[in-house]
């Protein structure tokens, strides 16, 4: 966030690489101690978790589904986090996202799964939308922090999932608090489906469908918006200096709602992916905690879509590595949790504890060539 | 609705609040002194799981707490590592904070006990039992006044009565000592303090530490008092609840004993209840348990009066900016 003035006491690279990487290297070391203390062989847990998560089309099938998860709300944080703003509401927002996806796939006839892609799409971004907009709104015009509300909203968006499963989208007769099953029409292609006509072979089993081509486009979309135009210009300017932006004649109120819409809109998109893509219905707790791994996704990607992309990926592994690991080790799928508090903890909260002795270090070899 | 229920209620609302309580307490010093904590819930959970694996490992409650205490200190202390020494973001070391907890909780309880993250169930000496108040037994049968001493006042674990005694603790600390002044001070404008002579630091870590030993006691009571053992993610969004109570309080120790009453009496009735029939209108359970949020919200958007927090809150101090 507030970088600008420390740029000059360090090339870009360091900033931009090297910072993320030594943090990811900390993080990563620690879990192996963890690993170690629990009597199980870190290395070995390396090995696995790769074989697991990339060493077929399967665990890539897996890896990929999780990563397209991960990129809606990585991007999602942040867009908020070029506004400075800390929008911890993307699980409440992708909660409500899958309400719009479900209601889409349910109460329209669609001839063919494009059109409900599209349909999803516009569903999943209008629920996840106006899910931040509400607290957005809190903050721009009340003042209210959006951090609380935004925590506040995961709640109470958990509450109408609840209630709409129990009491309105429940079929009749069933006991299970989950909406019924998608029509076949709405069915989105997975990989399989999608690569086997090109001559490829993908796992069957696999989740991950053509809405990872969504999400990437979606990594493409925020960069073109964040850094080739107006609107984009205007939020980085409010997110490096809100007095600095007001002389400008840029609004706080508008940046405030735009930013959160935007990043609102893009939680939600992943229901398109959990949602529509793999469970093809909606249940409670859909979303598993990936509008809080978003969180790690953007501090380590250094809040840029191709930073955002990358990282998904690296959690995306991390989660199916964890699931091949609690099946075959003693390890449970916790482990992944741990690590993804160290990845926030180095690259978000103890952040100047990494980069500190960096700038010493870079500063002393200036002054050794001066 | 009979009397008796309604005791019964209010009974309950006692014990679900005292977990709030605590935390509410236990973020009111630390908000108070300028260092936000959204990591209650995490340094809760913790301190649950440690307390219960001592306790039943030891068979003392006791040193069940100690543990309880201590690991939540250690989870205050990293707070205090990321948000005053290295000058991070406080709000995102809470949130590593409470994914720290949720995730080492089970790994290790899964490794000592192998019961699927969980401890095994506490049984007497591993437990806080319920303290009879003198003659309860037998003034039970006095109409109104009877119930109200045997079945609402007495029959808790000492932990209940050390929540409650906290509050006026608390108002004290704050508002009658100098430790208190310099605290409040801390929170509102650091650089006034630090020209006073009086280390920000020091009372900033002060502030962070009362907040670990207080979440560490509502961990304690959540496993070893409210329920009889640790599973995994036990607190379920209590921490989150305090906090929402501080906000409803607007960080002042009496009201944030009355707020944590009313949330606890809505978790009461919900647990009781489930829908509520008020003569042809049905109010859902998921509405008591949104309640919570949704009153915060109102009061954090300044419908209901403004609730406006501690003037330096969530910045870091530097010196001679």
């Amino acid at each position: 966030m507030e970088r600008l003035h420390k740029m000059d006491k360090m090339p870009k690279w360091a900033d931009v690489v090297l910072i993320p990487v030594i943090s990811l290297i900390l993080a990563a070391s620690l879990s192996a101690l963890v690993i170690v203390a629990i009597g199980e062989d870190p290395v070995e847990a390396v090995n696995l978790m790769v074989t697991g998560a990339l060493g077929s089309t399967y665990g890539w099938g897996y890896t990929l589904y999780y990563a397209t998860n991960f990129m809606f709300t990585g991007l999602a944080v942040a867009v908020a986090f070029h506004a400075r703003m800390f929008n911890i509401g993307g699980e409440g927002q992708a909660m409500l996202g899958g309400l719009g996806v479900a209601m889409v796939c349910l109460y329209v006839p669609w001839p063919h799964w494009s059109l409900a892609l599209l349909g999803a799409c516009a569903g999943a971004m209008i629920f996840g939308a106006a899910w931040a907009a509400i607290p957005a709104y809190l903050q721009a015009k009340r003042g209210s922090h959006i951090v609380i509300t935004t925590i506040m909203f995961n709640f109470i968006a958990a509450a109408v999932l609840n209630y709409m499963l129990v009491n309105v989208m429940r079929p009749q007769g069933s006991m299970d608090p989950a909406s019924a099953r998608f029509p076949e029409a709405v069915h989105l292609p997975t990989l399989h489906e999608l690569l086997t006509p090109i001559g490829i072979s993908f796992s069957k089993a696999a989740p991950a469908n053509v809405t990872l081509l969504v999400a990437i486009l979606a990594c493409f979309v925020v960069w073109a918006l964040i850094w080739r135009t107006k609107l984009g210009y205007e939020i980085r300017a409010y997110g490096h200096s809100e007095t600095g932006a007001l002389y400008a004649g840029i609004s706080p109120v508008k940046i405030t709602m735009i930013a959160m819409i935007i990043s609102g809109a893009l939680a939600g998109l992943m229901a398109t992916n959990n949602v529509m893509g793999e469970a093809e219905r909606l249940v409670l707790n859909s979303t598993e905690g990936a509008g809080f791994i978003g969180i790690a996704v953007a501090l380590m990607g250094r809040s840029h879509p191709f930073g955002v992309f990358l990282a998904a990926i690296l959690f995306g592994f991390l989660y199916q590595g964890g699931a091949e690991l609690a099946l075959w080790t003693s390890i449970p799928r916790e482990l992944i949790v741990v690590i993804q508090a160290l990845v926030i903890l180095f690259t978000g909260a103890l952040d100047n504890m990494v980069r500190m002795p960096l700038e010493k270090i870079f500063l002393a070899m200036r002054k050794g060539k001066a | 609705m009979d009397f008796l229920t309604i005791i019964q209620v209010l009974d309950s609302t006692v014990r679900l609040a005292t977990p709030l309580l605590l935390a509410c307490l236990a973020g009111l010093y630390s908000e108070r002194a300028g260092i936000f904590d959204i990591g209650l819930e995490g340094k809760m959970l913790m301190a649950a799981f440690f307390s219960a694996a001592v306790a039943a490992v030891s068979g003392s409650v006791w040193l069940g707490l100690l543990a309880g205490i201590g690991s939540s200190l250690v989870l205050s202390g990293l707070h205090g590592l990321a948000s005053i020494t290295f000058r991070g973001n406080q709000l995102i070391s809470g949130v590593a904070i409470n994914f720290l907890a949720a995730g080492m909780t089970v790994l290790i309880a899964q490794d000592w006990f192998k019961q699927g993250g969980r401890t095994p169930s506490l049984f007497a000496g591993g437990r806080f039992e319920p303290i009879e108040f003198p003659f309860a037994e037998a003034v039970s049968g006095v109409p109104i006044l009877g119930p109200v001493y045997s079945e609402l006042l007495s029959g808790h674990s000492i932990l209940v009565y050390i929540a409650f005694l906290a509050v006026p603790g608390t108002w004290w600390v704050l508002y009658r000592t100098r430790f208190g002044l310099r605290l409040r001070a801390v929170g509102e404008n650091p650089a006034a303090v630090d020209t006073a002579g009086v280390s920000v630091v020091g009372l900033r870590y002060a502030a962070v530490a009362i907040c670990g030993v207080l979440c560490g006691i509502a961990g304690a009571y959540l496993a070893t008092a409210l329920q009889a053992g640790f599973v995994k993610d036990m607190t379920a969004g209590r921490g989150f609840i305090a906090l929402a109570a501080l906000i409803f309080a607007k960080w002042r120790p009496w009201q944030a004993m009355w707020a944590c009453l009313l949330f606890g009496l809505l978790q009461a009735v919900a647990l009781r209840f489930q829908n509520i029939d008020l003569g042809g209108v049905v109010i859902p359970v998921q509405v008591m348990d949104a309640l919570p949020y949704i009153l915060t919200v109102v009061i954090l958007a300044g419908f209901v009066g403004k609730a406006i927090p501690p003037r330096a809150g969530g910045e870091p101090y530097v010196k001679e900016r």
